[in-house]
């Protein structure tokens, strides 16, 4: 498995700005913590901020309109062929802009060993995105003005001769974001759409475009959840996917979750998740696990 | 541990500082005088202290109330809803995140229209008499994540009132759209 040099690197500058805190730059990072509960959302399986499967309008971090925020997570996703395992930081300034970096690696198990790729081959993705809030509050504001924001999430797979292999275009893209999220507060439930401009095969993981399309096709991406109490959402998320590969047939991914602040700074998340058929393995449903540290 | 000689190095030597003289007692200066500050009294019978004057209006509340006396029954009526209002006030006098916005204001008077907005809201049977919400914060600089603290302490209350979240978040829904005259940008 290669190592990603990001990873450190992007760790280095953030800790870098951390430590400069208490000096000259105080003003310019604070961390305040500031968020109410729950309300910076969890991160999803490519390292923004959202529910496990959507991207929401959200900005990571627990940091409000005058602080910085800073976010950490790994998670599982347990199928019956594969594993996803992602881990990845995020950076929230004034809930202004977020700055995201996921690792993604994806055993194929006993199915690598079926494609001639062998037993346990993993596909590694790094994925780069940046969101911006352009108006809106998950919360506060007008009851019918959502957050929304914009999105790019540059996603680059390390694997770039066997994704290709595999009838993928290239070995990397952009995908592009508009989402809205909204907390109905008198209904107690949290709704998000996303529209994602897109050409990843299987979340960038399998590439990116094939023979049946080569280039983007809009996609969407829904969460409904519902607020047990101030440290709980239970819900459901639908998002549809691209089906650029002839030989390789892919469905809309679901899920169920609930989502649970431990503590104010923890939360754990864990949820069913149906991604369909992989790499023409069929009925892919199995179980989600997630941990965030947020700041 | 080379850094302990330079230490006992830098330590003071154990001479008692000499003690100015004390200088002669000047009698103390008004500094509200000095400054031109007029406190104003306390009513006798309210105890609270006047402010400027305005227009009494329902609007002021800022929210239109709901209808239908389910709302008022989950907070407990009016003697549920007094309770759920001081406690929420008390957390935040003692909160350190936002105590000192509070000092030096009539908190007998916030304690009274805060009551009377939520009831209000509530349709519980009162009326808003306060001023409107951009007029009463103007000045505060409070910001968002002061008010994500005042939400938390007068959730903190609602919860020790035993009120269902769902009927929690019913008002949190009247009060999340004034964020914008309660806090400054
Ligand atoms: C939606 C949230 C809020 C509501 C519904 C609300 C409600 C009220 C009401 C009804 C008054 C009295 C108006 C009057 O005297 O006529 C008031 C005043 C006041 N509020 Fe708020 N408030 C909110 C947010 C905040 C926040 C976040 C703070 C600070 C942490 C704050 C601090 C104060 C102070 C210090 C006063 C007294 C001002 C004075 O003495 O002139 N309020 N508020």
């Amino acid at each position: 498995m290669r190592k990603s040099p990001v990873f450190p690197a992007l760790a280095c500058v953030l800790g870098a700005l951390v430590s400069a805190a208490p000096a000259a730059a105080r003003d310019l990072v604070s961390f305040d913590s500031g968020k109410l509960i729950l309300t910076n959302g969890i991160t999803t399986i490519e390292g923004s901020g959202g529910g496990g499967l959507a991207t929401w309008a959200t900005i990571s971090g627990m940091g409000t309109d005058r602080a910085v925020g800073i976010s950490a997570h790994v998670t599982g996703v347990e199928l019956p062929d594969f594993r996803l395992d992602t881990h990845g930081i995020a950076a929230g300034i004034r809930d202004r802009v977020e700055l995201a970096y996921a690792r993604q690696n994806f055993n194929t198990r006993n199915v690598g060993a079926a494609l001639g790729l062998g037993r346990g081959f993993q596909f590694n993705q790094d994925i780069f995105s940046a969101k911006v809030r352009l108006a809106g509050d998950l919360v506060y504001g007008p009851g019918w003005l959502p957050q929304v924001s914009v999105g790019v999430e540059h996603k680059r797979s390390l694997d770039a001769a066997v994704v290709r292999a595999v009838g993928a275009k290239a070995s990397a893209g952009t995908d592009f974001t508009v989402s809205a999220t909204k907390l109905f507060l008198g209904a107690s439930v949290l709704a998000n759409a996303t529209v994602r401009w897109t050409k990843a095969n299987q979340f960038g993981l399998l590439g990116f475009g094939g023979d049946k399309r080569a280039g983007r096709s809009v996609q969407f991406e829904g969460s409904l959840g519902y607020m047990v109490t101030s440290r709980l959402v239970v819900g459901g998320e639908w998002r549809t996917r691209p089906d650029n590969l002839g030989i390789a047939r892919e469905d809309d991914a679901k899920d169920l979750f609930a989502a649970w602040a431990v503590a104010r700074h923890v939360t754990v998340t864990a949820a069913y998740v149906d991604v369909g058929s992989v790499a023409t393995f069929k009925n892919q449903r199995g179980g989600l696990l997630s941990l965030q540290l947020a700041y | 541990m080379f850094l302990l000689p330079l230490l006992m190095a830098a330590a003071p030597v154990a001479e008692p500082p000499v003690e100015p003289a004390p200088t002669t007692t000047e009698a103390p200066v008004d500094w509200d005088k000095e400054f031109g500050v007029v406190r104003k009294e306390r009513d006798p019978v309210t105890g609270e202290i006047p402010v400027d004057p305005y227009v009494q209006s329902a609007a002021n509340a800022g929210a239109k109330p709901y209808s239908g006396e389910g709302l008022a029954k989950a907070f407990g009526g009016q003697a549920g809803i007094r309770r759920i209002t001081d406690r929420a006030l008390e957390l935040s006098e003692a909160d350190p995140r936002i105590k000192a916005i509070f000092e030096e204001h009539d908190m007998v008077r916030l304690r009274r229209t805060l009551f009377e907005q939520v009831c209000y809201v509530l349709n519980a049977g009162c009326s808003y008499t306060g001023r409107d919400m951009k007029t009463a914060h103007k000045g505060l600089g409070t910001t968002r994540a002061d008010l994500n603290a005042l939400v938390e302490n007068l959730q903190r209350s609602m919860r020790e009132a035993h009120v269902a979240f769902a009927a929690q978040n019913r008002l949190l829904a009247k009060l999340a759209p004034m964020s914008g005259d309660v806090t400054e940008r």
